[in-house]
């Protein structure tokens, strides 16, 4: 991830605000640049490759093996991304960035990868695409807030296509842990039983249902601060939205429920 | 005409900025903590260790001894509050932080039913490692209830009701898990035998007793100091204190070091796997420890690193 618009249009205007952090500096941000572009493009090349292969055969089944090799490639080297928050040149936290990448990481090698009775799974297709998707608008979104251009289309669909494309990958993610379930125990993956010399014992079968349990907090939780410098903007954005929509219910202000519920949002 | 000229103390909301209380005539040499009780009075359930108070909203918290004429206010005092939720006293955080562990391993180690099969249940194990380890785990906890009981005085009065439930499960949860493979029927003893247990065993309790020392030393420190004179450790007539010659935080060098021999004692993943969790924790706290006493004291030694001698 790298810095978001509101942060380097600020630092680009020099000795602003002296409580804000520091951006990255004009070598950074010419690495981050290249680094977003590539992983722009990486992902269309997923998402052409994804798109050819279904009109070339006219069905969902079996797309996973056509782009395999580059959402392998691409989806791992989202890993720099980590490396970029900790030695700061992005504003984000390590731990949140970290908890993301290596649950995309897990999924990509550790389920899909390594359970291969669950590639031909059309959940497998829904997570990718999910993925593809997101990851090409994020990633622009990236590289055009670096160069301090950021077009509002970019900025419009990263926030509503969120809605829809989070909740799709998530169940995506979580089918296809469940249909990995099966192989995983009959096979024995992974796993480790006492005795052995040291002691020590791993069910990869109760720690994949485990991840699956821990989705549903975790990825509510990570929700709004997976674009943790955004918050703020994504709030200001939002909820002035929302409270537009929700103008109706003003008369409907003495129903204690509809109350609470706005109470909730500003 | 009285010379005093009292104060007033205006306290709002750290948030909302809404004004919480107004005290007038409040003494000029009146401390925080006295203002604090005296909020107190106003709002039962927030007792004054749930306070939190501040000059400035984003400002550093104001601590008990601070005396109000002394602070940068006019006569009229404006003091921005926070509630930091329910407190618990520091001694009863280590007493339940300490009890979990004890009787969970012990639970495990007379083998209570459900935990494992049924036929397993309340027998014992035939390897006298396993036993050995019970009795290193339970001794090392009663010591750490010792101290927390006679030897430590604690500067600060209360932690969060939070913290206190995260580091419960924390020590509870590993302490189970770990008790779990070492008094499991199917627990496997270490390769090199009664050697590498009997050598283990005498690591572990020369660091028991090295980090009780320093947990003494510091404590006589702290008795003969008082709050306001501030001296650093030193090694004394006691050999397990001149590591202070080399590090700054022996207790936890100690510690560590007595896990690690655990480790190899039982010679059980989990407890190695703990023993690096703790290394990497302890190692923060001495780091931090280090770098506050480097910055408070002159004088203080070059050769001393934070936690392993010589290396970190």
């Amino acid at each position: 991830m790298s810095a978001p618009a509101m942060g380097t249009t600020k630092t680009a205007h020099s000795d602003v605000a002296p409580k804000k952090k520091r951006g990255p500096g004009a070598l950074a941000t010419a690495y981050l640049v290249i680094y977003n572009v590539v992983m722009t493009a990486g992902w269309l090349v997923i998402a052409v490759g994804l798109v050819r292969a279904y009109l070339a055969r006219g069905s969902y089944h079996g797309l996973y093996y056509t782009i395999e090799k580059p959402l392998k490639f691409f989806q791992t080297g989202a890993l720099l991304e980590i490396l970029h928050c900790a030695v700061g040149i992005v504003p984000s936290s390590v731990v949140l960035t970290g908890f993301q990448v290596l649950s995309r990481v897990f999924l990509t090698w550790a389920v899909t990868h390594s359970v291969r009775e669950v590639q031909n799974e059309d959940s497998v297709l829904l997570f990718v695409s999910a993925w593809t998707i997101t990851e090409i608008i994020r990633y622009s979104f990236y590289t055009f807030s670096l160069l301090n251009h950021l077009p509002y289309l970019i900025k419009w669909a990263r926030y509503t296509f969120f809605l829809v494309l989070y909740p799709m990958g998530v169940t995506g993610e979580l089918l296809t842990v469940y249909a990995a379930l099966p192989y995983v125990q009959k096979t024995g993956l992974y796993s480790v039983t006492l005795p052995n010399k040291y002691n020590f014992s791993f069910d990869y079968h109760t720690f994949l249902i485990l991840t699956m349990v821990s989705y549903i907090p975790c990825k509510s939780l990570s929700y709004p601060p997976q674009y943790t410098t955004d918050v703020q903007y994504y709030c200001s954005w939002v909820v002035p939205r929302i409270k537009y929509i929700l103008r109706p219910f003003d008369i409907l202000s003495n129903c204690s429920p509809i109350l609470h519920f706005k109470s909730l949002l500003y | 005409m009285s010379r005093t000229t009292f104060f007033e103390v205006e306290v709002l909301d750290g948030r909302t900025r809404q004004q919480l209380c107004f005290l007038d005539k409040v003494e000029p040499h009146a401390t925080i903590g006295e203002i604090k009780s005296l909020f107190h009075k106003s709002y039962q359930q927030l007792y004054p260790a749930r306070q939190d108070l501040k000059l400035h909203p984003k400002g550093k918290s104001l601590r008990d001894d601070d005396v109000l004429q002394n602070l940068p206010v006019g006569t009229t005092a404006t003091l921005y509050f926070r509630d930091l939720g329910p407190q618990v006293g520091w001694t009863m955080v280590f007493l339940a932080e300490y009890f979990g562990p004890l009787f969970i391993y012990l639970l495990f180690y007379f083998r209570a039913p459900y935990i494992y099969s049924h036929q397993d249940a309340f027998t014992s194990s035939p390897h006298s490692v396993v036993t050995l380890a019970c009795a290193c785990h339970t001794c090392h906890y009663i010591k750490r209830l010792i101290e927390t009981i006679f030897v430590h005085r604690f500067s600060h009065g209360t932690m969060p009701l939070r913290t206190i439930v995260r580091n419960c499960v924390y020590y509870w949860a590993f302490s189970a898990w770990l008790a779990f493979y070492i008094n499991h029927p199917l627990y496997t003893p270490p390769s090199y035998g009664d050697m590498q247990v009997n050598y283990a065993l005498a690591i572990f309790v020369l660091c028991e007793l090295g980090n009780f020392s320093i947990h003494v030393a510091l404590n006589n420190l702290k008795a003969e100091g008082g709050p306001k004179c501030r001296k650093f450790p030193h090694p004394t007539k006691n050999p397990f204190t001149w590591l202070f010659f080399f590090v700054s935080c022996p207790n936890y060098t100690y510690e560590v070091g007595a896990w690690a021999s655990f480790s190899v004692m039982t010679q059980c993943l989990p407890v190695a796997l703990f023993t690096f969790l703790a290394f990497i924790q302890m190692t923060i706290w001495a780091k931090g420890k280090h770098k506050t006493y480097s910055r408070e004291f002159k004088d203080y030694p070059h050769l001393r690193m934070p936690i392993i001698p010589l290396l970190l």
